[in-house]
């Protein structure tokens, strides 16, 4: 096999199973069941979680992999994002694969966009070049916009659609606009050359542009404060199983190809951008938990949490070179795992009407569906932080990094932001676990929990577990992970 | 010759200037020679056939944004297939293979047909029949 | 999620020690490391059991599988002892794992430690814990979920015995965590009761501010040590130069809040709402005591800080005085006791602070045996009376229940220190190292200390007049869905408890007599043996004044006055004259208000802290518009226009553009700092 071939072998993978979902939908007669579709699409998903796994065995034994005029670079670092999305995109397949079974909802096209999504998330996190990238980021957010949309003639889905494909393209010009810029500065759009040419770059401070905008840009994709406005209303009117995918797999991708543009591409600003990393961090981890305490929406409560967990990522950024790419991919992971998994368990509850929605319809929740409900909670709990949940040592991870590199106030700031966090999970879990007040469990449809369901939820949990348990074995994996350059110079970061 | 590299788009600036000079100098004759019958239909401003003020309410077929869309989808990945035709003849040194831009661009194409594939089995294009699928 | 415990069996214990495989089971019981493993791993093994199958099998099951696994922790702790008798030497088994993180810059094992320290921890924990079990069994016998019960106790004994168990600071934290977690859930038991699931909830959140300090605390050792191993940190902390005040605040911030002490204490006499073998166990015995475990395990860092020993002497006077004065008023029986045992924690935290280290873990032991049998005992009450918890409603019980009151009356002699029960001995103690540590400190907690022993001496004989002497106030056959939680036990009037729950009082009125005994002092005969067994790992911090037995003994004088006084003035007040308290009430009106509401704390936190925490949450809300379609169908409702869709479409228009404004707004400022700041 070419090299090349096997440096996309994921994405091709993907891209053959999504073209085959997409030409066998019109093809199957109207009325009947796309679930065929959703097979081939689990099928395509958890065969390209394989090809990245032989990936990591080719580059075990024979180091990293470039292929497309060095475009293309497959080393641990992102052979980690393509397994984590991979992943993903699997639990969420499964999960959702009876949540799209009516003839009006498109079911077959929802298995298609989510595998070119991820095949667009797979291609950022392993490409090198800035512009590569930008095709990546451009496939899989167009396919969030249109996901966000699936719960159609809904006016909130509309909404939800079309605010983040407006505010989405407004964000992504500023992406745009900074690799151009860092064109300027350095004469190249790939990350070594562009590391190399800061060395000898005459005009610095365009290049110190061109990471904020690159920046801007990318805290966009992640909901990063201040550009986070549009992710309560789109997480609230999207449908349960994409607002658990598009919360973290892009997210994944996006601070993949952070890590490797700010720590790989312009270690020489560290300086510079540490500030807006610190800023931004502080910002989203205030804002979100703040924001959150005061919601009655659980998928809005949800996604203020969600804006605030990555300020939490942000964190990881201040760490050391290695310490934050580790911090950063762990935390990804875990909180991939626990964020997915609640969401499924929303999906499970409330079904595409989506008529159980705020904190009060979940009162007495437990006494009607106690497994959902323990589930929930232990997402909630590993949300919050407890020990011997992935979000725990997630924090533990992140924050230990940043308070060793001597970011000390950021790391006491994310502390007592964690403190406040449990206020609104609690308020969730506390009416969950109490007197249902006179008709709220009334209306919850006990509707019966699918094989394939049930095994997403059994993964994201034993996921999130097993990362508070055991978190050695993919510490190991992603301490090998700090992503390498190409670059003819090697440039050692600079403090200033 | 030591020229300052601006001189360079000396011959640019004049087409700009001939450019504007065709423009401005047709409409200034049609101006001065033509008759002046200033009815509403002249005097509105052209949109595709289509008034371009007045009710928003006013119902018109969602086919033919269906059309419109799938036209400019189209039309832009037709737009590729230039840049490529340009270098074909020097591809096989860029790349080291002799087929190697061809296979490329059979492969590109290929989406482009499974595209227009999906796009003629949900019946889009299909203008006549009530009972098709494209309700997207 | 029980199922998801499971995959704990699986990853971490089978691994690790090969437990459960019979061909080497004989083999490792034999090896006493691996009898480490196995002390937490059995009551995890009954959680899964209980949690799992629970549901289906018949309640003699469930308990018996509930005290299976608990007996055979305590059995091999009292193999400990044996080992430790065998051997003479100082008793410091460690079972390490392999890494359980290693982390570029810092790892930590998964790693099990007894020395005495633990020991005792062990003997109290897995003791009463045993005792408090067999109880259980009688007092929820007509409970519904009587397996999650036995689960969530078990689940709390697995994450106690690993508190104590643990040799590094992230483990004790992991323990720490979940005994959180097992409150949580069982103060929350009776989960449709509002008031039990939000107590659950207030204590789950003041523990997290402890637990944030806590965090910190430890992020600092690992920035300065780049270790959290005890043996590790302690053994270099003389001579690292870390920030060790800073280190200690934090870290007593963390133990103010397990064990409910200024300013963390308001969730405690809440968590009351819990079944009350839960109070005995987590909120007097075991879990609120781990606060001052976590001191005196950090002793060696607490003693490079003078500061912060005076302040944690400080606290745990104020919190002795403040919550002996506020139990004074209390009407519900239990409530009385909550309040006391945060008065007894104080004690226990001044011990720490004037570094007398062993005097407040001697203080824990007997604690935990007067405080359990007194919650117990009162426990037997409530079930007499067919849950009634309130103190006006009862009087003249010691003969309807008698072995309950005379049990009780044994835990109320021992906690308001009538010389030579366990209490006395204890509180003794800690009074003579608190008076000849030397330091004004010292002296200002010994004199508070003597005034709550006469305070806790008063409210205890209250407790005690008004629920067993006097004039019955109790109402007959009242009890019928009178108390949702309760409403099953006896409803055939007053009735003395069986005796799976009156032995277990019993046993602990015998130790709570006796239980001083190992740690009487040399000024009264004996060796104070506690101390010395105590010493290889609290190495006292100062040493004792030599030859000061007749300041002992004067000082025991004093702390027996103050018993005395307390006990004369609740037989004054309660029963030579039962009237005057209510008229003592009246004339001190503002001051009783004051106590009777606790000193407005819980108002006064919820104004500052909550209350302001949704303000600046109602502020981000709107200052980086959360407009959304709830917010904007509300405004839609209340602008009352006929025209709703145009104005709906108006609003989000103008939401997206806003929105757009917002990205640019924060873009602009984020290029502006970029360019200007540096």
């Amino acid at each position: 096999m070419s090299t090349n071939l096997l440096a996309l072998l994921p994405e091709l993978v993907l891209t053959i199973t999504g073209v085959l979902v997409m030409v066998l939908e019109p093809v199957i007669p109207a009325g009947k069941s796309r679930k065929p579709l959703g097979w081939l699409a689990i099928l395509g998903s958890l065969l390209s979680g394989l090809a990245a796994f032989y990936q990591l065995q080719i580059v075990n034994a024979q180091g990293t992999l470039t292929a497309f005029y060095s475009t293309i670079q497959i080393d641990p670092f992102s052979i980690f994002f393509h397994l984590l999305i991979a992943a993903v995109v699997l639990v969420t397949l499964l999960g959702s694969l009876d949540y799209f079974e009516s003839p009006i909802t498109h079911a077959g096209e929802y298995f298609a966009l989510v595998l070119f999504g991820a095949v667009g998330m797979m291609f950022m996190t392993s490409s090198v070049e800035l512009l590569m990238v930008f095709i990546g980021l451009e496939i899989s957010s167009i396919s969030t916009y249109i996901l966000a949309g699936f719960r159609k003639g809904r006016a909130t889905a509309s909404e939800s659609s079309i605010k983040y494909f407006l505010l989405g393209s407004f964000a992504t010009a500023f992406f745009l606009y900074g690799v151009a810029l860092i064109y300027g500065a350095t004469g190249s759009t790939s990350i070594g050359p562009i590391a190399a040419g800061l060395a000898i770059t005459r005009t610095p401070t365009m290049a110190i542009l061109a990471v904020a905008m690159v920046l801007i840009g990318l805290g966009f994709k992640v909901s990063a404060a201040p550009f986070h406005v549009w992710t309560p209303d789109v997480y609230q009117g999207a449908p349960a199983p994409v607002v658990g995918l598009m919360s973290t797999a892009p997210k994944a991708a996006a601070f993949a190809v952070l890590l490797r543009f700010l720590f790989n591409g312009t270690p020489m600003l560290h300086g510079h951008w540490i500030l807006l990393i610190e800023i931004l961090a502080v910002a989203s981890m205030c804002l979100g938990n703040l924001g959150a305490l005061k919601q009655h929406d659980v998928k809005r409560l949800l996604a203020y949490s969600s804006i605030a967990h990555a300020g939490y990522l942000l964190v990881a950024f201040t760490g050391t070179h290695q310490n934050a790419v580790a911090g950063a991919c762990f935390y990804t992971a875990t909180y991939a795992a626990m964020n997915v998994g609640a969401f499924l368990v929303l999906s499970q509850l409330s079904g595409f009407s989506e008529r159980i929605r705020s904190i009060e319809d979940f009162t007495g929740l437990a006494l009607k569906r106690p497994g959902m409900s323990a589930l929930l909670g232990f997402f909630l709990l590993s949300l919050i932080g407890i020990p011997f949940t992935g979000g725990f040592f997630g924090k533990f991870y992140v924050f230990s990094g940043a308070l060793q590199n001597g970011h000390v106030w950021l790391g006491i700031v994310g502390l007592a932001n964690s403190g406040v966090a449990c206020f609104y999970y609690l308020r969730l879990l506390a009416a969950i676990y109490s007197r249902p007040t006179s008709d709220s469990v009334a209306y919850i449809p006990v509707r019966k929990v699918t094989a394939p369901a049930a095994v997403a939820l059994a993964a994201t949990a034993l996921a999130t577990l097993g990362l508070g348990i055991l978190p050695n074995k993919l510490v190991h994996l992603v301490e090998r992970a700090t992503p390498t350059t190409t670059a003819a110079v090697a440039v050692q970061p600079t403090q200033q | 010759m030591q020229t300052h590299y601006i001189w360079q788009y000396i011959p640019l600036v004049l087409q700009i200037l001939v450019a504007l000079a065709m423009a401005g100098g047709m409409v200034a004759a049609s101006f001065f020679i033509g008759k002046h019958k200033r009815t509403k239909v002249k005097l509105g401003a052209y949109e595709c056939g289509m008034d371009p003020v007045g009710d928003a309410r006013g119902r018109f077929s969602v086919k033919f944004y269906m059309v419109a869309m799938l036209f400019i989808l189209f039309d832009v990945e037709a737009v590729f297939i230039m840049p490529w035709a340009v270098i074909y003849r020097q591809l096989h040194t860029i790349t080291g293979q002799r087929l190697f831009g061809f296979w490329e661009m059979v492969v590109y194409l290929g989406f482009v047909a499974v595209g227009l594939f999906y796009v003629w089995k949900k019946g889009i294009l299909d203008w006549t029949n009530t009972s098709s699928r494209g309700d997207l | 999620m029980f199922l998801l415990s499971f995959l704990y069996l699986l990853l971490f214990v089978i691994p690790e020690g090969n437990l459960l495989f019979a061909s080497r089971a004989t083999e490792s019981i034999m090896d006493n490391t691996n009898l480490l493993w196995l002390i937490p791993t059995l009551p995890f093994a009954g959680f899964l059991i209980n949690g799992t199958l629970g549901r289906k099998l018949p309640r003699a099951a469930v308990s018996a599988i509930a005290l299976l696994f608990t007996v055979l922790p305590a059995l091999i702790v009292a193999k400990l002892w044996l080992i430790l008798k065998a051997d003479g030497a100082p008793l410091a088994l460690q079972a390490v794992s392999r890494p359980w993180i290693a982390v570029s810059g810092f790892h930590v094992d998964f790693a099990f430690t007894v020395d005495h320290l633990t020991l005792i921890m062990l003997s109290i924990i897995t003791g009463v814990g045993f005792l408090i079990h067999i109880y259980s069994v009688g007092y929820m016998a007509y409970e519904e979920g009587f397996w999650r019960f036995f689960a969530y106790l078990n689940l709390f004994m697995f994450f106690m015995l690993v508190l104590v168990l643990s040799s590094s600071f992230l483990l004790l934290f992991v323990g720490w965590e979940g005994v959180g977690l097992a409150s949580y859930l069982l103060i929350g038991f009776y989960f449709t009761k509002d008031s039990a699931a939000n107590a659950g909830k207030k204590a789950f959140i003041v523990n997290r501010i402890g637990d944030f300090g806590f965090l910190l605390a430890m992020f600092l050792l690992i920035a300065h040590f780049g270790s959290l191993d005890f043996n590790t940190v302690f053994s270099h902390a003389a001579t690292t130069a870390a920030p060790f005040t800073a280190i200690c605040l934090l870290l007593a911030l963390g133990a103010t809040g397990k064990s409910a002490q200024i300013p963390l204490y308001v969730w405690l006499p809440d968590a009351m709402e819990g079944p009350t073998p839960v109070s005995a166990l987590i909120h007097a015995a075991t879990m609120v005591t781990a606060g001052i475990y976590m001191v005196a395990r950090c002793h060696v860092l607490f003693n490079l800080s003078p500061t912060a020993l005076a302040v944690v002497a400080c606290i745990g006077a104020a919190t002795a005085l403040l919550a002996a004065t506020i139990g004074m008023v209390q009407n519900d029986i239990k409530r009385v006791l909550a309040y006391s045992t945060v008065s007894q924690l104080g004690y226990m935290f001044m011990a720490c602070g004037v570094g007398a280290y062993s005097a407040g873990i001697f203080h824990v032991m007997t604690h935990a045996f007067f405080k359990a049998l007194l919650f117990l005992a009162a426990g037997s009450v409530i079930h007499a009376l067919g849950g009634e918890q309130d103190m006006r409603k009862m009087g003249a019980l010691r003969k309807r229940i008698p072995i309950t009151f005379w049990t009780m009356s044994a835990g109320v002699f021992a906690i308001a220190g009538f010389p030579f029960l366990s209490g006395f001995f204890s509180k003794d103690e800690i009074l003579f190292q608190a008076f000849t540590a030397g330091t004004a400190v010292g002296k200002f907690a010994w004199a508070i200390g003597v005034f709550t022993a006469f305070l806790t001496s008063f409210y205890m004989f209250r407790l005690w007049f008004k629920t067993f002497f006097g004039a019955s106030h109790v109402v007959e056959h009242n009890t019928h869905d009178h108390h949702a939680a309760h409403d099953s036990h006896g409803s055939h009037g007053v009735h003395e408890s069986p005796l799976v729950m009156t032995a277990p009082l019993m046993i602990l009125a015998v130790l709570a007599i006796i239980g001083g005994i190992v740690g009487v002092p040399t000024a009264f005969g004996g060796h104070n043996e506690f101390e010395h067994f105590l010493d290889p790992v609290l190495s006292s911090g100062h040493e004792v004044v030599a030859a000061s037995s007749g300041t002992a003994i004067a000082l025991s004088t004093v702390a027996t006055l103050a018993f005395a006084l307390g006990l004369g003035l609740a037989y004054q007040l309660y029963i030579r004259k039962p009237g005057t308290s209510r008229e003592i009430a009246k004339k001190l009106q503002p001051i009783y208000s004051l106590l009777d509401h606790k000193y407005w704390v819980d108002e006064v936190y919820n104004f500052a802290i909550v209350g302001s925490l949704l303000n600046v949450s109602r502020i981000a809300l709107s200052g980086i518009v959360d407009t959304g379609i709830v917010q904007g169908s509300i405004g839609l409702l209340s602008s009352g226009t006929g025209a709703l869709a145009s104005v709906t479409r108006r609003m989000q228009s103008g939401n997206i553009r806003s929105y757009a404004g917002w990205l640019a707004l924060g873009a602009a400022a984020v290029i502006a700092i970029t360019i200007f700041i540096h």
